[in-house]
């Protein structure tokens, strides 16, 4: 489904991804693990079109979508939630949701069921839908952007960092939601700090450091792995 | 009390020109975070398409529709021109090819036309007076204050309800969060572009209505006007930008009524003065619109 081929991405004259290259089947769960500056959210902005890819390719269902702006990416199929949890704050929760149906205009219908399931998946938002989005905690602006991905129905949906900053409940609600978008079908790529809670629900994982990935699998095998913290610090090397 | 109810429709009447000034600058600056400096020959467009058709015959709406067609066709030219290219290369680049093709189209106007000013066609409605609440007032002035209202309603209503709409509000707070969510970068530009010269255009036929002729450096005082307007109501907030505009009108009215006549030439240096102690009061302007935001 998703497929990154020696994929390079640079800061100017700094390489922050240094030819990486994996793939996540269609409907799978793949979560991209590593340490701080490792270099996950750059490599989830340039798939999502948001940062130029210095070199390599990015195959989206088999089709090259290498260079391609992030509307066209949305147009193709791709939702991504930054981790920088970028709601709109002055616009209402509805409004922002509204916004993720952006390129569903004509599916009237469909997105008023989905807006309807998200809801229901959601409770906390739908008794805030007439809310700034900004006035939301931070928990529930996670759920928002979240939720707002959804509405565009992706294919593929990024995740950078969904957990950050939640309280250990939250995380819990938000990995069993993640588990449901993928029961649902969604073919989804996790970037998470919470290497355990990913490792559960996740199918693959790829361990990046300094750009590089230094080891890939099967998720139970990676989380059965006792040198993961290593792994993850570059001990060793 | 009929001389409040002059100065109130002096007032709504200036202030709805300027409003609709500011509104069309500050809907380009929110989105780009650039002061389009073109913006005022916007203004000046539309008037040289009126006095270009005086002599077809045509009915005067037919030549205002077109006045604010060429306006909104220049608008989304500028984009293309002066924008575009050199979008992602600086700041400083935008502002000198904003300045550039403001020169441009002057020295055209310039040239094609002439350097004194031309008369523009006016309907015999902005030439009468009417008695309204006791008032005798140009008719002017009421068609000011109506076509604002319903041009700053449209306005409201396609911000706040369309599509294209959120888009543009979404766009002008985080524009990278717009494009990811497939809101099309170069389409809400365009549209911002589109509107900007819409309301330019309807300002130019209010406006140039008091002057009554068009002149290549017309743009100024409405590029100057707009730009005050919104540096004082927040140049991030479109309710900014028209509060900013109705405020700078009270205090113009306000000097005009309370000026002696010696001391009414200094008319702008008492109004900058005003300006200024706002600003030193709140230097973000009256309201501070959205938070963060990057262009891209
Ligand atoms: N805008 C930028 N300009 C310059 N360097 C950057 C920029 N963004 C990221 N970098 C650098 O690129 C490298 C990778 O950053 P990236 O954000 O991809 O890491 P990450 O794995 O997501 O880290 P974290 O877990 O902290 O989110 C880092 O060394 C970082 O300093
Ligand atoms: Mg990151």
């Amino acid at each position: 489904m998703l497929e990154v081929i020696d994929l390079e991405v640079r800061y100017g004259s700094i390489a922050a991804v240094k030819g990486i290259r994996f793939s996540v089947a269609p409907g799978a769960l793949a979560t991209l693990l590593g340490a701080n500056g490792a270099g996950k959210s750059s490599t989830l902005l340039a798939i999502a079109g948001a940062l130029p890819v210095a070199k390599g390719k990015i195959l989206f269902d088999g089709v090259d979508v290498t260079g391609k702006k992030p509307e066209q990416m949305v147009q193709a199929g791709l939702a991504m939630v930054p981790e920088t949890r970028d709601v709109f704050p002055d616009l209402t929760v509805d409004e922002n949701l509204r916004l993720g149906a952006y390129t569903r205009l004509r599916d009237k219908s469909g997105v008023a069921s989905d807006r309807e399931r998200l809801f229901a998946l959601f409770p906390r938002l739908q008794e805030r839908k007439e809310q700034a989005a900004g006035t939301l905690s931070g928990g529930e602006q996670q759920m928002l952007v979240i939720a707002r991905a959804m509405m565009a129905r992706p294919k593929v949906l990024l995740l950078d960092e969904p957990s950050l900053g939640l309280a250990p409940v939250v995380v819990d609600q938000l990995f069993a939601m993640i588990a449901e978008l993928k029961a649902l079908g969604t073919t989804i790529l996790l970037v998470e700090q919470n290497a355990t809670k990913a490792l559960q629900v996740a199918d693959s994982a790829f361990v990046l450091r300094q750009g590089k990935i230094a080891t890939e699998g099967r998720a139970s095998d990676i989380a059965a792995r006792q040198d993961l913290n290593a792994l993850y610090l570059g001990g060793g090397m | 009390m009929t001389t409040v109810i002059q100065f109130l429709i002096d007032v709504l009447s200036l202030g709805g020109a300027y409003a609709l000034m500011a509104l069309g600058l500050v809907i380009v600056y929110g989105i780009l975070r650039l002061v389009n400096f073109a913006y005022g020959e916007l203004i000046m467009i539309a008037g040289y398409v009126l006095y270009l058709m005086s002599g077809s015959g045509l009915p005067w709406l037919v030549m205002a529709f077109m006045g604010v067609l060429a306006a909104i066709a220049t608008g989304i030219a500028t984009d293309y021109i002066a924008f575009r290219p050199v979008r992602a290369k600086s700041v400083t680049a935008v502002l000198i090819t904003s300045f550039a093709f403001s020169t441009l189209l002057q020295n055209a106007a310039l040239l094609l036309v002439s350097p004194r000013p031309r008369p523009i066609p006016l309907p015999d409605l902005f030439s009468t007076t009417v008695e309204f609440l006791g008032v005798v007032t140009p008719a002017r002035n009421l068609i000011t204050i109506l076509a604002a209202f319903i041009l700053l309603s449209l306005f409201l209503f396609v911000m706040r309800y369309t599509i294209i709409g959120l888009a543009m509000r979404a766009a002008a707070t985080n524009f990278r969060m717009a494009r990811m969510l497939g809101v099309p970068a170069n389409l809400v530009i365009s549209s911002a572009f589109a509107i900007s010269g819409l309301l330019a255009g309807v300002a130019s036929l209010l406006w140039l209505g008091r002057i009554g002729s068009v002149v290549p450096g017309v743009g100024l005082e409405p590029l100057l006007i707009a730009f005050i307007a919104t540096v004082l109501g927040g140049m991030r907030s479109l309710e900014g930008a028209v509060l900013g505009g109705f405020l700078l009108a009270f205090i113009d009215t306000g000097l005009n009524y309370l000026l002696p006549q010696d001391l009414l030439k200094f008319r702008d240096a008492f109004t900058f003065s005003f300006v200024i102690l706002v600003l030193l009061w709140r230097p973000q302007g009256l309201i501070k619109g959205p938070a963060s935001g990057d262009r891209t």
